[in-house]
This record gives structure tokens, C-alpha cells and sequence, in this order.
């Protein structure tokens, strides 16, 4: 017999009794629709999740430069002076795994507004690159700056909310200029509110600028220099905005033109604090990491037996953290889809004991007709899976159902996930046959002669 | 020529440790186009030989010639494939199918054949059957909307869709009051006659019996009587459904 032919008797036998069908296949509907529903919360959920810990910096990488060192005397990490904002560049041209890259100069300094002041945790200057390495996109008010600004050393810059509260009191500060050791910088955003990071380190206290703006016009200064002496301080550039010369008078004079072109010096380039980056996802850290070293190593011109003067470090912390969520929660999901799936393949197999000792004679009869033992077999079974796949079609229809009034009603993250529906599929087929072959197998076994005189 | 030889069957059930011997040396032959009944009471192993003869039970001993084949020792399979193509069964409760139409409760044994017919002529065959047992107007009715010997009736038309040589009835008439009862048997009758086919039928009724042109009589696991129902000893007075 073809199954094709099995499959309408097997349909044709449900429909004899369509209300216990229905009762039957209630178990797996919910089982599946359950499974369904929870993979597409549950993916959601974990998208959502996985897109807050990634928020919090996951993905990040951050290159300092190494230490540099004098005499024994090592002064710590990024001292040295290598690392540039066309190492940056680089590194986004070269690297594939690496999202965004932004390169950044630190400075604490005193920020002055009217009559109050207050001194930042940090000011950052960097690229509009950062805030989508940090993920902080989406300002509170305002709007960021552009590349233009960075290449025009423009005095604009982003506060934090804690800067808001302290120098503006609740005022919006869009439009108002701010001053940085003397340096008038125009607010034109705040940044949305972060909160404290793990560290403790209030997050919402910092400023942003054009990195250019912050260096020539701000700091003037490396750390390498900071952390030696505060002699060095180039800000030549500001002198027209600098209206108090508060800069400390050089140790040594200016060298003129002629004596520059006499005696040429290594061209001094800028260099940066550190370089930010975003790695694609948490998957491309390690690679990442790998194709920074190489593109740095190689514009550095470290031989291969050198150690790097640079150090690129990741957010270890964090993206396990992210991992073993993303582990959990799939194991959860599981072990629900799991439960009810077997709840519901339990209670196929219970009415399909039932249906096999209530057609007893029906089986016997068929037997006597002609039908072998696998015939009843094959027949029970397909019955079964008939139920269980019809019963997996209604509760992918109802757990997709469900998840979309989820989704509308409470606002949570879904993600429709095609592989949950294959699974789906696939399980109450399987679930059929499991659950189903025993039922099958006790009907195929029974004696024509006593399942005809069955009562 | 003989359809049927039986050569000192015996059937023996095992009940524990204890071996009940139920048909002890039954040797028969039944020649094509016979209607024999088959009598005896409860406990005289009728029914017993009843599944052997049907194909349904294999013989502890003995010889079981089928058509020119030796069936006895068959294994479950090839008696399931022997049953569907030159046996067919007529049982005392009809049990059709419930809930499913008359034309597939016959169509129903030729899902099982070897023959793989397609659904329209599964479909046109089980009506032209329906027809030949005069129920061609009740095609789609369910078994709950036909009387007894309609009921009787499909369940005939379903033993013979697949044109066996040998139609099975095992208390054909039990169910049926004694009008429909002489209504099937007569449709026997007429089978018998017309189509030429080997009609078996068990039964306790002496009246029933009379309508065939052999009896065999059985006590005790053997043949105690082989003869036409004439010579058939003391019809029982009285009659009607026992």
C-alpha cells in the first residue's frame, strides 16, 4: 500500500472521530505552539540581550601604546608615541572583522560655564567613529559632530548628562558655549545617559570633541609627555582663541625655517592616546585582534622577533558574560520546547493505546482482509504522524500568532525564526513516530482470530 | 475439482502446561463451487477449523491444500496475502466500519491487494459490487443508516471485491432476524449458483444449514457427519432465529 493511500485512510479514520482528534492533537498544538513562541520570544529576548551587552562594550577593543622607557625607567603603559590616527585609518581599511574605528586623545582639564566650573572625569577627543564604537548613536538632544569638524579642529563638543547637571542646572545647553582651559567650545549635543560602568566610572561625566580640536588646541600634549613633565605644550595653533596666556613660556626657542631646513628633524606626526574599535561581533574578537596586530606591527616596522610596541585589549569580561547568556538562554529555551513537546507526545501515545484497543476489531477485520502486520503498523503510524504534523501546523500558527501579540501588545523583541519552525516540523513528525510506534507496533501484533472476537 | 483438501489437521492449544486438543485428525475435501455448511456444537471445534480453513490460524499437524498449494505452514504475511486474494469473510457481527460510507467499507480490502488499483476504479468496483448485492442506491450511506441485512449485505459485497474462489460466513445469520436472514442466504444461494463460487458457511442453525447442498457435522474436534442436508437428521421444530 502507498503511503500516499495510507496517509487518506489515516485522515479518513481521524475525521470517523474528529473531536478526540482535535483533543489529541490539543496536546502537541500547544507543545509546538509553545515551542515556537518561546524560540521567538526567546529569540528576541536574546537579540535584545545580547544587543545590551554589546551596548555596554562587548565588542570593544581598545589599542594603547605600549610603554616606553628610558635608562631602566619604564613609564608605563601607552608612553610610547607610535601609535597615530592613520594607524587607525589603517586598521579599518585592512581589517576585515573590525566594524568602526576611532582614534582618541584624553584630557582632564577644568570646564568653566558662567559662574560654575567643574572638572570631568574625562574629555575625550576623538571622531563622530566613537559613538558607534560605543554604541551611543543616539544622542539626548542635539546632534554629534562630523568628520568635517574633526578635520577642521572645530570647537564644538558633546557633554554627558552629569556635565549637564552640574554646569547647566537642568538648562538645556545646546548652543551655549563652554570653556575649556580657556578654550571656547560650542555645545551642540548631549549624550544620551549611560550610567556608571563596572568599574564604578560614571560614564555620563565626560565631554567629546574633534580629537584635532582636543590636542592642538586643548592638551597640546601626549600622555607620554603628561606623564613626564607638563613642559612640553604646543598649543601654537590656539593662540587667536586663547584670550588669557595661561600656557607655561617653552624651555627651549622656536626653531626658525633656516635652521629647520639645516638641521631637519624627524618629521614629528600626532600621535593618539588610544584607538577604540568595534569588532563585527563578539565571534570576530580574537581575529580581530589578530588583523590589528598585523596591520600594526607592520606600520610600525617592529621585526619579527620584537615585541609590540602597542597593546590591544578586549572586553574578556564582558563577552564571556555575553556567551554564557546567549548559552543559557538556548538551553532554557530548550529544555521548555523539550518538555512540552514530550507532554504532548505522551498524550498521543495515550489515545493512540486507546484507539488501537478500541479498533480492535477493525484491526482484526483489516487483518482478515489481506492486511499484513506491517500494513497495520504503517497505518497506525502515519495516523499518528497525520495528527502530530497536523497539530504542529496548527501550533506554528498558534505560537506564531502568539508571539505577534506579544510583540504588539507587550512591546517585546520577537525575531520570527524560520530554523524553530523547521524544528518544529521535524519534532511532531518525530514525536508521531515515537510516540506513535509502540500503539502501531502493539496493533500490528495483534492475533486476527482474538482481535475479531474482541468485545 | 477440489479447492479444498484437508489431510488429518489437528490443532492443539497450549494452555499452560496443560496441551487442549481441539481438532483431532480432520480430513475433508471440498470441491469448487460447493456451499457447505458447517455444524457442530459450541466446543466441537468448528470455529477453530473455521480459521484454519480461513487461513487465519496454521494447524499444529497436518496438511492444508489450497487451490494446489500446500498453505499450513505459511508464515503470518503470505496467509495475510492468501487471505486478501482467495478467501473472503462474512462475519455474524457484519463489522463494517463505523462512520466510513458503505462503497469504502468495500473498497477498504483492496488497499491491501497486490493489484494496485487507483482510487476511481478502487471506487467504481466497490459500487459495481454494492450493486450485485442490491444496495447499488446506498452508496454513500454509513453502516448506522442501514438495516441488519443491508449491513450484511456491504459486508458481502466487501468479502468478494477481490473475486475470491472461497467465501468464508461465519454465523452469517446470528444477527439477523429470520427475514433478512432468508434474504442473505438467498443472495448465498444465488452466488453459489451464478457465480460458482465455494460458499463455507459455520452455523448452529439446522435452517440455515438446510440451505446449503453439504453439511458437515462436527463433535468433539472431528467429523461425526458429511452429508447433504437431507439426510441431515431431526430438523428442529418450532424454527425462526434460535
Amino acid at each position: 500500500m502507498m503511503v500516499y493511500t495510507t496517509a487518506r485512510t489515516a485522515f479518513r479514520t481521524l475525521r470517523r472521530n474528529p473531536m478526540r482528534a482535535m483533543l489529541t492533537t490539543l496536546g502537541i498544538v500547544i507543545g509546538v505552539g509553545a515551542v515556537i513562541a518561546m524560540m521567538e520570544i526567546g529569540a528576541g529576548a536574546s537579540a535584545a540581550l545580547k544587543k545590551t551587552i554589546a551596548s555596554m562594550g562587548a565588542n570593544v577593543l581598545v589599542v594603547r601604546p605600549g610603554t616606553a622607557s628610558s635608562g631602566g625607567v619604564s613609564f608605563g603603559a601607552g608612553t610610547t608615541t607610535t601609535l597615530t590616527p592613520e594607524d587607525c585609518q589603517a586598521i579599518l581599511r585592512e581589517c576585515p572583522s573590525v566594524r568602526n574605528a576611532s582614534p582618541m586623545v584624553r584630557a582632564r582639564a577644568q570646564v568653566v560655564y558662567g559662574n560654575r566650573n567643574w572638572v570631568p572625569n574625562a574629555i575625550y577627543g576623538t571622531t563622530p567613529a566613537y559613538l558607534d564604537v560605543q554604541d551611543w548613536s543616539i544622542l539626548a538632544e542635539g546632534e554629534p559632530f562630523s568628520d568635517r569638524d574633526v578635520l577642521n579642529g572645530n570647537r564644538v563638543c558633546l557633554l554627558g548628562k552629569s556635565l549637564v547637571r552640574e554646569l547647566f542646572e537642568g538648562e538645556s545647553p545646546v548652543g551655549k558655549d563652554i570653556r575649556i582651559k580657556n578654550i571656547a567650545f560650542r555645545v551642540i549635543g548631549v549624550l544620551s545617559p549611560k550610567g556608571a560602568n563596572m568599574m564604578g566610572f560614571d560614564q555620563d561625566d565626560v565631554i567629546l570633541a574633534p580629537w584635532t580640536t582636543i590636542k592642538y588646541r586643548v592638551t597640546g600634549t601626549s600622555l607620554a609627555t603628561a606623564n613626564q613633565s607638563d613642559s612640553v605644550a604646543s598649543d601654537s595653533v590656539n593662540t587667536l582663541s586663547n584670550l588669557y596666556p595661561t600656557s607655561q613660556r617653552s624651555l627651549y626657542p622656536a626653531r626658525s625655517a633656516v635652521q629647520q631646513a639645516d638641521n631637519p628633524m624627524p618629521v614629528r606626526f600626532a600621535n593618539i592616546d588610544q584607538i577604540m574599535l568595534a569588532a563585527n561581533n563578539s565571534a570576530e574578537i580574537a581575529p580581530a585582534i589578530e588583523q590589528i596586530s598585523g596591520v600594526l606591527r607592520e606600520r610600525h616596522r617592529i621585526r619579527n622577533d620584537d615585541p609590540d610596541d602597542f597593546n590591544v585589549r578586549d572586553m574578556a569580561e564582558l563577552t564571556r558574560t555575553l556567551s554564557t547568556t546567549t548559552k543559557l538562554m538556548t538551553n532554557l529555551l530548550l529544555a521548555v520546547a523539550m518538555i512540552s513537546l514530550v507532554v504532548g507526545g505522551v498524550g498521543i501515545m495515550n489515545i493512540m493505546l486507546v484507539s488501537v484497543t478500541e479498533r480492535t476489531r477493525e484491526i482484526g477485520l483489516r487483518m482478515a482482509v489481506g492486511a499484513r502486520g506491517r500494513d497495520i503498523l504503517r497505518q497506525f503510524l502515519v495516523e499518528a504522524v497525520v495528527l502530530c504534523l497536523t497539530g504542529g501546523a496548527m501550533g506554528i500558527v498558534l505560537g506564531h500568532g502568539g508571539s505577534m501579540l506579544v510583540q504588539l501588545l507587550l512591546k517585546w523583541p520577537v525575531e520570527t525564526s524560520p530554523a524553530a519552525i523547521a524544528t518544529a516540523v521535524l519534532v511532531s513528525a518525530g514525536v508521531g513516530i515515537i510516540f506513535g510506534f509502540y500503539p502501531a507496533w502493539k496493533a500490528s501484533r495483534l492475533d486476527p482470530i482474538e482481535a475479531l472476537r474482541y468485545e | 475439482m477440489e479447492l479444498i483438501t484437508l489431510r488429518s489437521i489437528e490443532k492443539t492449544y497450549q494452555m499452560g502446561d496443560i496441551a487442549v486438543p481441539v481438532l483431532k485428525g480432520i480430513s475433508l475435501t471440498i470441491r469448487q463451487g460447493e456451499l457447505v455448511a458447517l455444524t457442530g456444537s459450541s466446543g466441537s471445534g468448528k470455529s477453530t477449523l473455521m480459521n484454519i480453513l480461513g487461513c487465519l490460524d496454521h494447524p499444529t499437524a497436518g496438511e492444508y491444500w489450497l487451490e494446489g498449494q500446500e498453505v499450513s505452514q505459511l508464515s503470518a504475511d503470505e496467509r495475510a496475502l492468501l487471505r486478501n486474494r482467495k478467501l473472503g469473510f462474512v462475519f455474524q457481527s457484519f463489522n463494517l466500519l463505523a462512520r466510513t460510507s458503505a462503497l469504502e467499507n468495500v473498497a477498504m480490502p483492496l488497499s491491501y491487494g497486490a493489484e494496485h488499483l487507483s482510487e476511481r476504479e478502487a471506487r467504481e468496483r466497490a459500487a459495481e459490487m454494492l450493486s450485485r448485492v442490491g444496495l447499488g442506491d446506498r452508496l454513500d450511506h454509513h453502516p448506522s443508516q442501514l438495516s441488519g441485512g443491508q449491513q450484511q449485505r456491504v459486508a458481502i459485497a466487501r468479502a468478494l471485491i477481490n473475486r475470491p474462489p472461497v467465501l468464508f460466513a461465519d454465523e452469517p445469520t446470528g444477527n439477523l432476524d429470520s427475514k433478512t436472514s432468508e434474504e442473505v442466504l438467498q443472495m448465498f444461494e444465488r452466488l453459489h449458483t451464478e457465480d460458482r463460487i465455494t460458499i463455507i458457511m459455520v452455523t448452529h442453525d439446522p435452517k440455515v444449514a438446510g440451505h446449503a447442498n453439504r453439511v458437515i457435522r462436527m463433535n468433539d474436534g472431528v467429523i461425526q457427519g458429511d452429508a447433504p442436508p437431507a439426510a441431515e437428521p431431526q430438523p428442529q421444530a418450532g424454527g425462526g432465529a434460535p
